[in-house]
């Protein structure tokens, strides 16, 4: 993985001084709240219901052992013993004090972190595929280039005061595990015609109160000119981006408004001005970035032997078995297997572990996995680099700490937001919804016969838990001051990006899990054999669905 | 975007105050500039000899008008850029001009950032470049690395005490207005 040199080891103890600064400033009345209010939130720091939060960046999502396990003492020495995994591949903390944050931020720096730009009106962190570098439908490795754009993006002195907050994610697979179509600008790595490496550039995607699959503006952009072409769109989007209102600030408005094609040009116009100026990459760079991802440690086995080995474990083990189909995923290299840690199990909120299994995974991780770890868009951790003989072993492991819950993909493998236990902005809690459902969704065989299942809940239209991109999606609503539960299904953040339609009037808490379980009722009824449920769903289309579950009793 | 040129344009938010004192190159200095604001709805037009005598800064929607008349006072004429007002309104008249103000009528709004930049690296504006407005303290940096060497600061800390923030870091990941090269055409590659 990357590490800083003098320059990043600089520039992050400087920020950490400059914070320290300007919260003594703010303590001490010289700083008003509406002051402060952008310097730390770009520090990561909110102002939550019950306490501030802070956000700390995970640069596109990897983190080693060393930060695992110092996240884990920050959690103990300054907070309650938990963190949560975000859906931005970042970590959260819920109850840090105001005064403690320039502590926890040079206890960060000591291991290469930050919570720099994890918040507010500027590029934040960018996030990628969770199996980046390993995964076989890859055509290279997108990480390189996600550290070559935190460094671009990182202080940016153009970019810090943007119309709103700008989301950058980059795949470098054919599968998209990245969701780059619900992202400001969504970065594929793609060869042309010539066989030359470039990029396709899709730009105003976004969630929120008004969801946009974001739309090519580019399709086939040099290798070099990455750099030099994504600061022209956030260029041309500083300048023209609205500012009068806030829901209406974030370059999907701005792109609909003038149509894709007058905002591809306006951007092409800057970009022909700087295309050759100091931002174009160097192939040395590049070659450099590319340094620092190179897994050469790999040992060669007998695919046949370790193969054989798997089968016969699995065989034995049912447990085993179920675990090793849904929770680990092919690998490029012969005799490993990447593997996904569920922070799932029922009752635990999506994406919340404790400081102990923040030690676990530094633990599996070294054991394991070459000593790295990767959290995922789905709240989940991977270990990437896991060699098959050793697999039986691990899962053993990694049941002890709680994290083999075998339901990757499946409908209990839900993406949650903290929702209205923790967020000032709720309209309704979200976490009791994904362990009710959990709880009446509990039998392993109906879950594996659904299939890859995503349903997402949201606590309001600000869209954290990706509740438009879920096959179902749950979204909280207030009726007339009470909490309610708006059905959306078809949505996908993959490469076939949808949004999820509305299907109809909203429902109780309490009546979620029963729509639900009418919902795949449906589905059960009419797929074809192995469909999956968006399939079925975009075959049938809602009506069977709506017919179900607005059905009067007769 | 230049826009038609429009004499009575509206102002984006509250207009500069043009204090006394500033910062320009790092050290405080007395402003020897005078500001004109925005023309009000009903002010007519004023004419070139109408306008006061010595350094002045004039809206760029003024200035654009009177700018072939000034042409004779070239070293005393500055214009300033609300903040709606894009540095492409200038463009490479920018050489004709000592000082090129630019406005923050909130420190929210980064256009300022842009437009700064624009002037620098574009068109190669090479006289003062001043930031004048609701710019915060912390902003002060990253003003000063997209081209701002000037700083009208109406937040009310004595200017000495803001200094050290033009400073707050050593180093940069990017090209910048001062700083040509990025971090990977700096650093030993290997
Ligand atoms: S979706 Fe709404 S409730 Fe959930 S975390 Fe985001 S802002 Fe809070």
């Amino acid at each position: 993985m990357y590490r800083y040199d003098e320059t990043d080891h600089t520039l992050i103890r400087e920020r950490v001084a400059q914070f320290r600064d300007q919260t003594k400033r703010y303590l001490s009345g010289a700083l008003n709240e509406e002051q402060f209010l952008p310097l730390r939130l770009q520090n990561g720091l909110y102002i939550q219901r019950l306490a501030p939060m802070l956000r700390i960046a995970v640069p596109y999502g990897l983190l080693s052992s060393a930060q695992l396990r110092r996240l884990a003492e920050i959690t103990r020495k300054y907070d309650k013993g938990y963190a949560h995994f975000t859906t931005r591949q970042n970590v959260q903390l819920n109850w840090p004090q105001l005064e403690d944050v320039p502590d926890i931020l040079a206890d960060l720096a000591e291991v290469e972190m930050h919570a720099v730009q994890t918040s507010g009106n500027c590029i934040r962190n960018t996030t990628t595929d969770q199996f980046a570098g390993v995964a076989q439908d890859e055509l290279v490795d997108p990480r390189p280039y996600c550290e070559l754009i935190r460094q671009w993006s990182t202080f940016h002195p153009e970019f810090a005061f943007l119309p709103r907050k700008f989301k950058i994610a980059v795949c470098g697979a054919s599968n998209d595990r990245a969701a780059i179509r619900a992202h400001d600008i969504g970065v594929q790595i793609v060869k042309n015609a010539q066989g030359e490496l470039g990029f396709q550039i899709f730009a105003g995607g976004g969630l929120g109160r008004t969801p946009v699959i974001g739309v090519v503006i580019r399709e086939f952009l040099a290798e070099q000119d990455l750099l030099s072409y994504l600061d022209a769109i956030v260029r041309v989007y500083n300048q023209l981006g609205r500012r009068d209102n806030k829901y209406k600030a974030r370059i999907k408005i701005l792109i609909k408004a003038m149509g894709a094609e007058a905002f591809a040009e306006r951007v092409e116009e800057a970009w022909q001005q700087s295309k050759n100026n100091a931002d174009k990459l160097t192939d040395d760079a590049i070659a450099w970035a590319k340094g620092f991802f190179s897994q050469c440690n790999y040992r060669s086995f007998d695919n046949t032997h370790t193969e054989a080995l798997l089968q016969k474990q699995a065989g034995e083990s049912k447990a085993f078995a179920r675990w090793l189909a849904r929770n680990s995923f092919p690998h490029r290299v012969a005799g490993y297997r990447a593997v996904t840690l569920s922070t799932k199990p029922t009752g635990v909120p999506p994406g919340d572990v404790t400081d102990h299994q923040l030690e676990a995974i530094a633990e599996l991780a070294d054991r394991y996995s070459f000593g790295e770890a990767r959290v995922t868009h789905e709240q989940n951790i991977v270990l990437a680099d896991v060699e098959q003989e050793k697999l039986f072993e691990f899962w053993q492991d990694a049941r002890k700490h709680g994290f083999a819950t075998p339901n990757i993909g499946t409908l209990t493998d839900m993406i949650c937001c903290p929702g209205g236990d923790y967020c000032s902005l709720a309209n309704a809690k979200s976490i009791p919804v994904a362990e009710a459902i959990q709880r009446k969704f509990d039998d392993l065989d109906y879950l594996y016969d659904l299939g890859d299942l995503d349903l997402n809940i949201s606590g309001c239209m600000n869209a954290c838990g990706h509740h438009h991109l879920g096959h179902i999606g749950i979204l909280g609503v207030d009726k007339r001051g009470e909490e309610f539960y708006q059905l959306q299904l078809g949505g996908s953040g993959s490469e076939q990006a949808s949004l999820a339609k509305v299907l109809g009037p909203s429902f109780s808490r309490e009546e979620v899990p029963g729509v639900v379980a009418k919902l795949l009722d449906v589905f059960v009824e009419r797929r074809l054999p192995d469909e999956l449920f968006i399939d079925t769903y975009h075959r049938i289309g809602a009506q069977p669905f709506k017919e179900r579950v607005y059905a009067k009793p007769s | 975007m230049p826009s038609p040129v429009n004499s009575h344009k509206t102002p984006a938010g509250p207009q500069p105050q043009n204090p006394a004192e500033l910062i320009v190159d790092g050290a405080v200095v007395a402003n020897d500039w005078h500001l004109l604001q925005l023309l009000g709805e009903d002010e007519p037009l004023p004419t070139v000899a109408a306008l006061p005598a010595g350094k002045l800064i004039l809206p760029v929607s003024l200035w654009l008008l009177l700018r072939q008349e000034l042409l004779s006072r070239q070293q005393e004429i500055g214009v300033w850029l609300d903040s709606d007002e894009s540095a492409e309104l200038i463009g490479d008249h920018g050489a004709e001009l000592p000082l090129i103000a630019i406005h923050f009528c909130s420190f929210a709004d980064g256009r300022g950032f842009t437009s700064a930049s624009i002037l620098r690296q574009r068109y190669g504006y090479q006289g003062e470049l001043r930031a004048t407005g609701r710019f915060m303290q912390d902003q002060l940096t990253y003003l000063r690395r997209c081209g701002f060497n000037a700083f009208a600061f109406e937040g009310g800390a004595p200017l000495d005490s803001l200094l050290d923030s033009l400073q707050d870091f050593s180093e940069s990941y990017q090209a910048a207005s001062d700083q040509p090269l990025p971090v990977f055409r700096r650093r030993p590659l290997c």
